[in-house]
């Protein structure tokens, strides 16, 4: 395969690593912060998938410039659907975040493992 | 070149990730998560994603590292090591990247105009929004009007997430310590801050308006206008303290705010069926179908920019005013 | 004659400015402590977007662009200092000292982690 096309890979290659970062944060770390901290990872890693996939070559921004013709454009689908799920993302955050809190005034602690003792 | 340009920074990304997951201080994480934030709305304007790229840089790098910080003031500050069970869940996900590498070799290139992707709906987005709605951006144009649901349920999914955290933290601690109202002055040490900070957040509140209304001729719209309006009435809450920001915005405007964009946005659509078309069909809503979609497009971006900015407020407020147990 | 002259000074002024980062960078991580790592990375930081943009600006030329340049360059001049002067202060009030002989990394115990 010849290098730009194993580069264009990288894009992909570089959305499964982080993927497995977050998730490996979500599933192994004790602390209910840092899992959702992955978790945030982990959502930031499928918008740079579908941001990728958008992208075409020669391509400009999806706004429509006028008296040019003949402009290629990249997709605007993807970015729409990014555009959601970023705000999507952050709301479910906060809300976490604030059972968290409830959880460590109601536990003293938001280690996993001592809230599974005390309980 | 600018590819060059891209391998770095998706590079530094990947190092930024592990750089979170295996630091210990949570301040440092948070931070760490912020610039994360930053490099992947640089990739996404690398990849010609304008819009995402400012909808990531003020929620992702502004707002989401104001709301961890809030939490983290609240909870701890490090995090305790947990015994075992590591080495289980790296061969997992090693095993799952795996997969997943091997199964991107079947996509089509970075670029490729023969992808599936770019076939079937989005050329002709690209072709019939000069002649149905005639607005520039076309990602605002689908938002708005062709996917109109997504975005309706967008705003309610902030208002919910809104009313969620009022519910959980409204409540009140158990024990309130008292008078500690005199101690959350703000910075009020801290003279340079605040002379710069009150210098600026006319400013901030002046770009978020220029994003609201600009999204239809360029990046922008109700989303990263709400998000950069919130973050201006922060800095005044951080700098002058939050009950002084509670003054200037009061927590019933805020909720009027919230319940006024949620409302705005489905009320449109009520007048649209009320008027004769669809739930959201904006052409009705005057004598000419092109100027109804743009006066449709401009009433529920400006309902949205208003949830947005109230649900963030109101959600910051729920935070710092939760006072940690002694 | 004058385009070629425009080009050269911009290209002199962005790799003076990526020179100043890259200084920078290598200060921030080879200076023994907290405040003279802060000295490294805010002073580059501040002339690295002067030339930088100053750099952008000269490219753009006579257009919307520069303005928008412009602007932007003010608002780093004003919050960069700014930031530095915060996290300084916030060192200070929380106890860490200015002191020349700290060696971080040396002396773990003296320094605050």
């Amino acid at each position: 395969m010849k290098l730009l096309e194993l580069l264009g890979y990288f894009n992909y290659w570089v959305f499964a690593i982080t993927l497995v970062i977050g998730l490996y944060a979500v599933i192994s770390k004790a602390n209910l912060i840092k899992k959702l901290i992955g978790l945030s990872i982990f959502q930031s890693a499928v918008f740079l998938m579908y941001i990728t996939m958008d992208k075409v070559e020669g391509g400009t921004a999806p706004i429509i410039q006028a008296g040019v013709e003949d402009q290629i454009y990249s997709n605007p689908l993807p970015q729409v659907l990014i555009l959601t799920a970023i705000v999507v993302g952050v709301s479910t955050l906060a809300l976490g975040l604030a059972i968290v809190v409830r959880i460590n005034e109601r536990y003293g602690t938001i280690e996993e493992h001592e809230i599974l003792d005390a309980d | 070149m600018i590819f060059v340009f891209a391998l770095f920074l998706l590079t530094l990304l990947v190092i930024t990730a592990i750089a979170i997951v295996r630091s210990e201080n949570l301040f440092v994480s948070v931070m760490l998560t912020s610039i994360f934030s930053l490099l992947m709305a640089a990739n996404f304007f690398i990849l010609d994603a304008a819009d995402v790229a400012l909808t990531e840089a003020a929620v992702g790098a502004g707002i989401t590292t104001v709301i961890f910080l809030s939490a983290l003031a609240l909870t701890a500050e490090r995090e305790k090591r947990r015994a075992g069970g590591q080495l289980v869940a790296l061969g997992a996900v090693g095993i799952l990247a795996a997969l997943i590498i091997y199964a991107t070799f079947d996509k089509p290139r970075l670029g490729d105009p023969e992808a599936p992707v770019h076939q079937h709906v989005a050329p002709w987005y690209l072709e019939k929004t000069p002649e149905y709605i005639d607005i520039p951006n076309v990602v605002t144009a689908i938002l708005s009007s062709y996917r109109g649901y997504d975005t309706l349920g967008e705003v309610f999914v902030v208002f919910t997430a809104c009313i969620g955290v009022l519910f959980i933290l409204g409540v009140k601690p158990p024990e309130q310590p008292a008078d500690r109202t005199a101690e959350s002055g703000g910075l009020r040490h801290h003279l340079i801050p605040q002379v710069v900070g009150r210098l600026l957040v006319p400013f901030i509140v002046l770009f978020g308006l220029y994003t609201q209304f600009h999204g239809e001729y360029g990046p922008g719209g109700g989303f990263q206008a709400g998000a950069i309006i919130a973050t201006g009435v922060i800095l005044y809450a951080l700098l002058e303290g939050e009950g002084e920001a509670l003054r200037a915005v009061p927590r019933s405007v805020l909720l009027g705010l919230v319940v006024g964009g949620a409302l705005l946005f489905g009320g449109v659509g009520i007048v649209c069926m009320l008027m004769g078309g669809a739930f959201l069909d904006y052409s009705v809503l005057s004598a000419d179908p092109v100027w109804g979609q743009q006066l449709g497009i401009i009433i529920i971006e400006a309902g949205v920019g208003m949830a947005v900015c109230g649900a963030l407020l109101s959600i910051f407020h729920a935070f710092a005013a939760r006072q940690s147990q002694p | 004659m004058i385009d070629i002259a425009i080009d050269i000074v911009s290209w002199v002024l962005l790799t003076l400015g990526g020179a100043c980062v890259l200084i920078g960078g290598v200060g921030a991580l080879r200076l023994p402590n907290f405040y003279t790592r802060i000295h490294a990375a805010s002073l580059t930081d501040t002339m690295a977007t002067i030339l930088i943009f100053v750099g952008m600006m000269l490219q753009a030329g006579l257009s919307l662009a520069t303005l928008k340049l412009a602007a932007i360059m003010l608002f780093l001049l004003l919050t960069g200092p700014t930031a530095t002067y915060a996290l300084a202060n916030a060192a200070l009030l929380s106890g860490l000292k200015p002191d020349a002989d700290t060696i971080v990394g040396k002396n773990r115990a003296d320094a605050r982690g």
